[in-house]
């Protein structure tokens, strides 16, 4: 799948976004006044930027609002509700935290809840697409929330945080192994794409069109093997085993700002990879001449 | 409007014959032509280094290895199978896309439509395009503004593929009515669904190619044997059968 | 919630206008769907008997043609060198003016100067008849290249001929076999008869190195050796006659088998043996004695020996069943087993004679003899440029005849039927006219039918008469002339020199020549401060790339902004079952400085004051085309189009209608005579349809005839070989007429097999891509996203012993030139053979691209490697044609294929790479309107740019 920045940038910076109000909404950590404003205002800002980054895959924007109407069914239109819900009913917690109002918590853990379930939502999205076996996998959603949760602690410099890190680290090396055998164990070939398998074994031809289209933009990427590894070494490190090194190390507040932005380029080198190592099916009918 | 209908009144779809289809890529011209003048579907660069453009039907060519028998091509059109579990449907946010009930052809409203493009990530058939020029989602939409079009004539109420369609490998019909033409082509010829495996229940029918390869006929038996006649004695043996 | 309403009544425009599409000679009906004044949509008319309502690709996406940016817009004078594409506009005035001060003192001193010669045009009884009057020799269409092969070959053999003279008996046939077809013209007649074959589960079989398209949906498919054809129909002839599978009751009757051959060594040998009438007779079986072999009753003697002379049939058995075609001898060279050749020979025999066909309709024959019914022999044939484009391609073409013959399935229900105006023995045919006089019209047109060398247009010192050595003895019945020598005869001055050439839509410096490289040197060479081809007028609706090298240019009209006319004289719409003819008309007004170029010509005519287009006082006789079209009378009562004549009631003949254009609107834009049941088939010989045809003024008075499976008027040129007869060719030319010009259909290997011995032993083909027509194709938005380049697809064998992947090039290379390539692998392919689509290539700049277009980059054609010349023999270098009729002989190439490294060749350009032209449309030809796109789009796009990002965002 095409890795579109909009796209990579959204579901990064939401995914920490959410994690961390979900710990902040739970209580954990409780900052008050200024410095409550500030880490409220970071979530909220990473959540918020996230969702409006996302915006700019829309090809017609202005319909945005029709996305709420199918909750029933689609994954996309939950995310939308959970992700209002849970950015409205955090707010008066976020306001009780800077006023000092004394809102009783359950309303945060509440709201904490609603964060991390639009996490969830969001890897649905991706998880329900039969069509990409790499992300029709239960791992998808645990990866998801893996970050949700292990960058929310970190945000808010829980002592957990490292081992959630390392935690999302093997998630994250699961994800490459269950993955990379994922689309062989789909079964789906150019044979059963067109039903030619009937015959003998099919391969392209000539090309049904030379020129390009939103099929061979969108589903039909391919990341050099080489350059894969690479990255994933990277992500790994920067997302995972760094960000848990420097928050072991006794740099206080540096050490959290530190660590947060390793794991953010980390997670955004994952996150590229989620969507640029993604087969979809489609890619069977263009083959490798596509 | 996502969700699927438990069940559809018709099943409206093509059943496309890979035994006829020379890959003319007629269909797709005109499918094209006929949706550009109805729904729009434009091309960017058309004239430039790197083209690229809207279409609803797409022909690709295959070839195709066989055991102990020389190579094959087959070309092979594809569209919107419009799928009884169309996981395209269900997907969408907004409701833009659905199914209808009357006759279970797939469709997207396009004044709905966000292009956020999940629908085309969940078809396994590449059978949707985003539109660059307009931001919207577009489909095969079985021609029907052309199918119940009462400005048209009768004959003319069919899909525009299937009506230019030179070899007639393109058949439209309800294959929820076991006695209709197309029904009755898929039983005869082993009608097949792609990747069934995806679950999405596609409407569309492939008819498979038939067995290709030399004839039956029993090998033809010399009049006698010329070398010792002598064409005078082939002769002989020729025009006495007169 | 709801299902959102739909809009299922969409109205498709406010009008349909009906016309004749244009995108290739197949020339179906459309409906062209008008909103507003504009074009909104077009699809097939389903009551056009050619198309029935489907279209191809190129039709449905006609809508593109009109609106494509490379449309010329005015005329155009050079400003700069040949071939740089420098120009200004002109008005149509000064264009006129000068193309008449250029053509005017010729026709006045040596009419031979001006050279016209047009493409695949559509109005050659127009084109040729203002040739003949101007007084020129030098005048033909693009046959030559074409597949003149096939017409001659058909038409001296069974007057008739494929290409899209007649058709399989769709409806009937249970076997229908083609042989190097891969579209032809008559696009989709075959597509929509395949398509009926198939729903009846009759069987397709395709002999073809090449398994695509029609050879891909055969049932069977023989990946024949390029070339060898021949070689397998005779063998397929050998194992019929071995075995008894032949209609001797249809070779007795219908030809010329029973006629007795001239024994006698001289000048006669070979010919038939004559009575005193001068008629050659056949031995009736009743009496054995002669008897006429056009009389009632009598029963020719196929095996009959009288005073020496054998008949045809003996001659045949003779010739045909010796041990050098039987399958075992053939099969090598040929790329098919015996076994497979037994097997098709088999298969043949057991559908023409074991599942023979009755059609219950009595009938009777022009010798009077009653036939109760038709019986017929359901396997049909069809053959195009695989066959005819090689340099056996004659007898190859006439070797299937005979292969029909024998089977007796031509003519017959469910074989292959001929449509009218054909047949036609080629007595009907005129020979061809050449004597010039200053100032005066030919005596007759140019192109014809040859019988013996006294036809040859020989200049009194025994040279060509024509710059294309048309009718010489180097290719003694090129019917259609030798467009593809025009060029480089002309640039030779051999014979002569000439002052214009005048070309109508031909692409002669691109895809339409053999060794387009060196073409393009020869139109831009000087000599002595001088072009060598002084003057070139073109005429062009695009900006093709042969547009760059003319002098003046007069932009021609699109399809939907003219009126035309495919008439009896020409090439009409015909069925086997109906003559028909059609126009088109402008239903579209052009919005540019652009003439219809039948009206141009007219136009000039008049000008230079041409017989039959001036009126007594020198005014001009036709307004433009569409008052010719109603009004010129090519006989008294016969005009170019047959329908609603005389009171609009007359058909074929009668006088001009004033209201008839208005009939063939209203009509559909076509009209067709439909043959009488008696008359459907066994045509040749059918009184009744011969009757038919001279009332419908196809011929003069019935031209019943035998089938020619031994020709005389080839047998008159290896006489001359021979040294008989007072008109000899030269001695460099005998042995090869002595062995091309053979009586009976033989096979010899093409001229090209000899480049195998020099390292190119790999044949290389092209194929016509369904989806777009010769060069047309990449200036529509449309059909150039679906094939934009091309690859030269190799063989497996080829692919693995070099060690090709994916992605890689290759430098082809042959006796002319050398191409570097983008190559893919191909599994259903001759493994001797490589191949790729025809004229996808384009030259940088050319038809209003940019120049980053794959189609300049990666695209690529093949005709740089294939030489207009065979290599020098004793200091003679012979066009690369067949002998007999001058046919471009594009399929018998021979090249080497290498492996390029990346290192070697960076990908992505292919060479050759030339110049980039300048886009005469918007550069010289005046600015270019809408972007091609319409209306409704850029609103769309504007609206897009309002209301979100720039695109490349997703
Ligand atoms: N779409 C489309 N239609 C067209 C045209 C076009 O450009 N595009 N052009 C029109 C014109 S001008 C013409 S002349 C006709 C030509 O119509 P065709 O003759 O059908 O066209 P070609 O592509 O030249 O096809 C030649 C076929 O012969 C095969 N072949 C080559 N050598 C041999 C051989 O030695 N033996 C055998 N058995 N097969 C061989 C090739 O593989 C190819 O399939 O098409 C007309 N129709
Ligand atoms: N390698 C290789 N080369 C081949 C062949 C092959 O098989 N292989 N085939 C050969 C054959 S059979 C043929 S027929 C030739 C085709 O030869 P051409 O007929 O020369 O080919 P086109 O590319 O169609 O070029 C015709 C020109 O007509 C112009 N044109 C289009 N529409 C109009 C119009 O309405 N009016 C006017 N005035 N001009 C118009 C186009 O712009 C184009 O420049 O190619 C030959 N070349
Ligand atoms: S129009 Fe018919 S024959 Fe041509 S590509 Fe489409 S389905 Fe195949
Ligand atoms: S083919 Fe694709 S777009 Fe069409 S209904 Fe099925 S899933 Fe949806
Ligand atoms: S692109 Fe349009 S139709 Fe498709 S899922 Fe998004 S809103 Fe629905
Ligand atoms: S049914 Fe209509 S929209 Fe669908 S592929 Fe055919 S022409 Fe296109
Ligand atoms: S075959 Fe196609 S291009 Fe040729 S006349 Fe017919 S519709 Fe037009
Ligand atoms: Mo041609």
């Amino acid at each position: 799948m095409h890795p579109a920045p909009s796209v990579i940038l959204f579901s990064t910076l939401s995914g920490l976004g959410f994690g961390f109000l979900a710990f902040l909404g739970w209580g954990a950590p409780t900052p008050s006044g200024w410095v409550a404003f500030f880490l409220w205002a970071l979530g909220y800002g990473l959540a918020v930027g996230g969702l409006l980054a996302s915006t700019f895959h829309l090809g017609n924007p202005k319909n945005a609002l029709k996305a709420f109407s199918q909750w029933r069914t689609s994954w996309l239109s939950r995310e939308a509700w959970a992700s209002v819900a849970s950015l409205l009913s955090l707010s008066p917690v976020a306001l009780s935290d800077i006023f000092g109002l004394g809102l009783p918590r359950l309303v945060g853990q509440v709201g904490g809840v609603l964060a991390l379930l639009t996490v969830f939502t969001t890897a649905m999205i991706y998880t329900q697409i039969k069509a990409v076996p790499r992300w029709h996998h239960w791992l998808t959603p645990v990866m998801f929330l893996g970050f949700a949760v292990a960058g929310g602690a970190l945000l808010s410099g829980h002592a957990w945080a490292p081992v959630l890190l390392l935690a999302v680290g093997a998630v994250l090396w699961a994800v490459w192994r269950v993955g990379d055998g994922a689309f062989a164990r789909a079964g789906q070939t150019m044979g059963t794409a067109t039903g030619l398998d009937r015959l003998g074994v099919p391969s392209v031809f000539d090309p049904a069109h030379t020129a390009g289209n939103y099929l061979k933009r969108e589903m039909i990427f391919v990341v050099g093997r080489k350059h894969a590894a690479k990255l994933r070494m990277l992500a790994l490190v920067l997302a995972s085993a760094l960000p848990a090194l420097v928050l072991i190390l006794p740099l206080g507040g540096a050490g959290i700002a530190l660590a947060g932005l390793m794991h953010l380029a980390g997670a955004l080198a994952a996150r590229w990879l989620f969507f640029a190592e993604a087969e979809h099916v489609v890619g069977l009918y263009y083959g490798a001449r596509g | 409007m996502t969700a699927l209908p438990h069940s559809t009144a018709k099943k409206l779809g093509l059943v496309i014959d890979l035994d006829t289809c020379v890959g003319c890529q007629a269909c797709v011209t005109a499918c094209k032509g006929w949706n550009d003048a109805g729904i729009g579907l434009s091309d960017q660069d058309p004239y430039g280094a790197d083209p690229s453009g809207t279409f609803l039907n797409r022909v690709h060519s295959y070839q195709v290895t066989v055991p102990d028998a020389p190579a094959q091509v087959v070309t092979f059109p594809r569209s919107c199978l419009h799928c009884d579990d169309a996981p395209c449907v269900t997907v969408c946010p907004t409701g833009a896309s659905y199914k209808r009930a009357e006759d279970g052809i797939v469709l997207v409203n396009e004044d709905a439509c966000i292009g956020c493009g999940l629908c085309a990530w969940a078809c396994p058939y590449g059978a949707r395009e985003m539109d660059a020029a307009q931001g919207v989602m577009k489909k095969c939409t079985l021609c029907v503004d052309r199918i119940y079009n009462e400005t048209l004539p009768e004959e003319d109420r069919e899909p525009a593929c299937v009506r230019t369609c030179p070899t007639n490998a393109r058949h439209f019909g309800d294959l929820a009515d076991p006695d209709s033409k197309v029904s009755q082509l898929v039983a005869a010829r082993g009608g097949y669904d792609l990747m069934p495996d995806m679950g999405t229940k596609p409407t569309n029918k492939y008819l498979p190619p038939r067995a290709k390869g030399p004839g039956t006929a029993s090998p033809l038996a010399p009049l006698l044997d010329i070398k010792a006649t002598g064409i005078a004695g082939w002769l002989d043996r020729m025009l006495g059968k007169i | 919630m709801n299902q959102p309403r739909v809009e299922t009544q969409r109205e498709v425009g406010d009008e349909v206008r009906q016309t004749t599409c244009y995108m290739c000679a197949c020339r179906c009906g459309i409906n062209v769907h008008m909103k507003s004044g504009k074009v909104a949509y077009i699809e097939g008319n389903r009551d056009h008997p050619i198309n029935k309502g489907v279209l191809c690709a190129k039709g449905a996406s006609g809508i593109m043609q009109v609106t494509a940016p490379s449309r010329l817009s005015a005329p155009l004078r050079r400003v700069g060198p040949r071939g740089s594409g420098a120009f200004e506009v002109i008005s149509w005035e000064e264009a006129l003016s000068t193309a008449v001060s250029w053509m005017k003192p010729l026709r006045e001193t040596a009419p031979e100067k001006l050279a016209f010669f047009t493409g695949r045009d559509q109005s050659q009884s127009l084109t040729g008849w203002w040739a003949q009057n101007f007084g020129t020799p030098n005048y033909a269409a693009h046959g030559g290249f074409c597949s003149v092969n096939m017409a001659a070959g058909g038409i001296y053999t069974i007057g008739g001929a494929f290409w899209e003279f007649g058709q399989p008996d769709w409806e009937r046939t249970k076997l229908f076999v083609m042989f190097g077809v891969a579209e032809d013209h008559d696009s989709n007649p075959i597509k929509i008869g395949i398509g009926k074959l198939k729903a009846r589960g009759a069987r397709v079989i395709s002999v073809n190195p090449v398994r695509t398209g029609y050879s891909a949906v055969a049932d069977d498919w023989i990946g024949i050796t390029p070339g060898t054809d021949g070689l397998l129909i005779l063998s397929l002839i050998h194992c019929l006659l071995e075995a008894g599978k032949v209609d001797l009751d249809y070779l007795a009757q219908w030809t010329n088998a029973p006629l007795l051959v001239n024994e006698a060594e001289g000048a006669e040998k070979g010919l038939f043996v004559k009575n005193a009438e001068s008629q050659p007779f056949v031995i009736d079986r009743r009496s054995g004695h002669p008897a006429p072999w056009d009389g009632k009753g009598v029963q020719p003697d196929l095996g009959a020996e009288w005073q020496g002379n054998r008949t045809v049939f003996r001659h045949m058995a003779e010739e045909y069943l010796t041990p050098e075609y039987a399958p075992e001898a053939v099969a090598s060279r040929c790329g098919v087993t015996p076994s497979r050749i037994r097997a098709l020979a088999a298969e043949l025999a057991e559908v023409a004679f074991d599942q023979a066909i009755t059609l219950d309709q009595p009938w009777t024959d022009f010798r009077g003899n009653e036939h109760a019914d038709m019986p017929g022999r359901p396997v049909s044939f069809h053959a195009m440029r695989g066959i005819s484009a090689h340099s056996n391609g004659f007898q190859t073409a006439r070797a299937l005849h005979l292969l029909q013959i024998i089977l007796g399935s031509l003519e017959t229900p469910g074989g292959y039927r001929l449509k009218p105006p054909y047949p036609k023995p080629i007595e009907a045919h005129p020979t061809p006219h050449f004597v010039t006089t200053p100032g005066k019209p030919l005596t007759g047109p140019h192109l014809g039918y040859v019988r013996s060398p006294d036809d040859l247009c020989l200049l009194p010192d025994g040279s060509p008469a024509r710059i294309d050595k048309a009718f010489s003895w180097e290719n003694p019945f090129s019917a259609h002339g030798l467009m593809h020598m025009v060029i480089p005869n002309a640039h030779a001055g051999d014979p002569y020199r000439i002052d214009t050439l005048f070309l109508y839509m031909a692409n002669m410096s691109w895809n339409s020549s053999m060794n387009s490289t060196r073409v393009m040197e020869m139109l831009t060479e000087q000599k002595d401060g001088e072009y060598v081809i002084p003057r070139i007028i073109y005429s062009d609706a695009y900006a093709s790339e042969m547009v760059a090298y003319a002098d003046l240019i007069l932009p021609d009209t699109t399809y939907l902004e003219r009126h035309d006319c495919i008439s009896l004289l020409d090439r009409p719409i015909s069925e086997p079952d109906a003559a028909g003819d059609a126009i088109r008309w402008p239903v579209l007004e052009p919005d540019r400085e652009v003439r219809c170029f039948q009206s141009v010509l007219l136009d000039l005519g008049a000008r230079l004051g041409l017989p039959g287009m001036v009126n007594e006082d020198g005014s001009p006789k036709f307004k433009d085309y569409a008052d010719y079209i109603v009004n010129h009378q090519r006989r008294p009562g016969v005009g170019p189009l047959m329908g609603f004549r005389g009171n609009g009631e007359a058909q074929g003949r009668g006088a001009p209608n004033p209201e008839q254009m208005e009939r063939y609107i209203e009509n559909g834009a076509f009209y067709q005579a439909h043959v009488p049941a008696e008359a459907s088939f066994f045509k040749p010989w059918n009184a009744a349809y011969q009757d038919w045809a001279v009332k419908l003024g196809l011929y003069e008075s019935p031209q019943p005839y035998l089938f020619n499976i031994w020709s005389e008027p080839l047998r008159r040129f290896q006489l001359a070989a021979e040294g008989f007869g007072p008109r000899q060719p030269p001695d460099h030319l005998r042995d090869r007429l002595k062995q091309a010009m053979h009586p009976l259909p033989i096979w010899y290997a093409p001229f090209g097999d000899e480049d195998a011995a020099f390292g190119y032993p790999v044949h290389a083909l092209t194929q016509r891509p369904m989806d777009h027509y010769h060069s047309w194709g990449s200036q529509n938005a449309w059909l150039r996203q679906i094939k934009g380049h091309n690859y030269l697809y190799l063989p497996t064998k080829i692919w693995e012993v070099q060690g090709f992947a994916e992605g890689d090039w290759a430098r082809v290379s042959s006796r002319a030139g050398t191409i570097v390539v983008p190559v893919a692998h191909m599994a259903a392919l001759n493994e001797n053979t490589v191949w790729t689509w025809n004229a996808i290539g384009k030259r940088k700049g050319a038809w209003a691209l940019d120049e980053g277009a794959p189609e300049a980059t990666t695209g690529f054609l093949l005709n740089h490697l294939i030489s207009e010349l065979l290599p020098d023999r004793n200091g003679v270098r012979l066009s690369n044609s067949d002998p007999v009729t001058g046919q471009a002989a594009w399929f018998d190439q021979r090249v080497r294929v290498e492996r390029v490294a990346a290192e070697d060749h960076v990908r992505g350009t292919v060479e050759p790479m030339f110049e980039k032209l300048p886009d005469p449309p918007r550069e010289g030809g005046g600015p270019i309107r809408n972007g091609g796109q319409n209306s409704s789009k850029n609103f769309a796009e504007s609206l897009r740019k309002l209301l979100r990002l720039p695109e490349g965002t997703r």
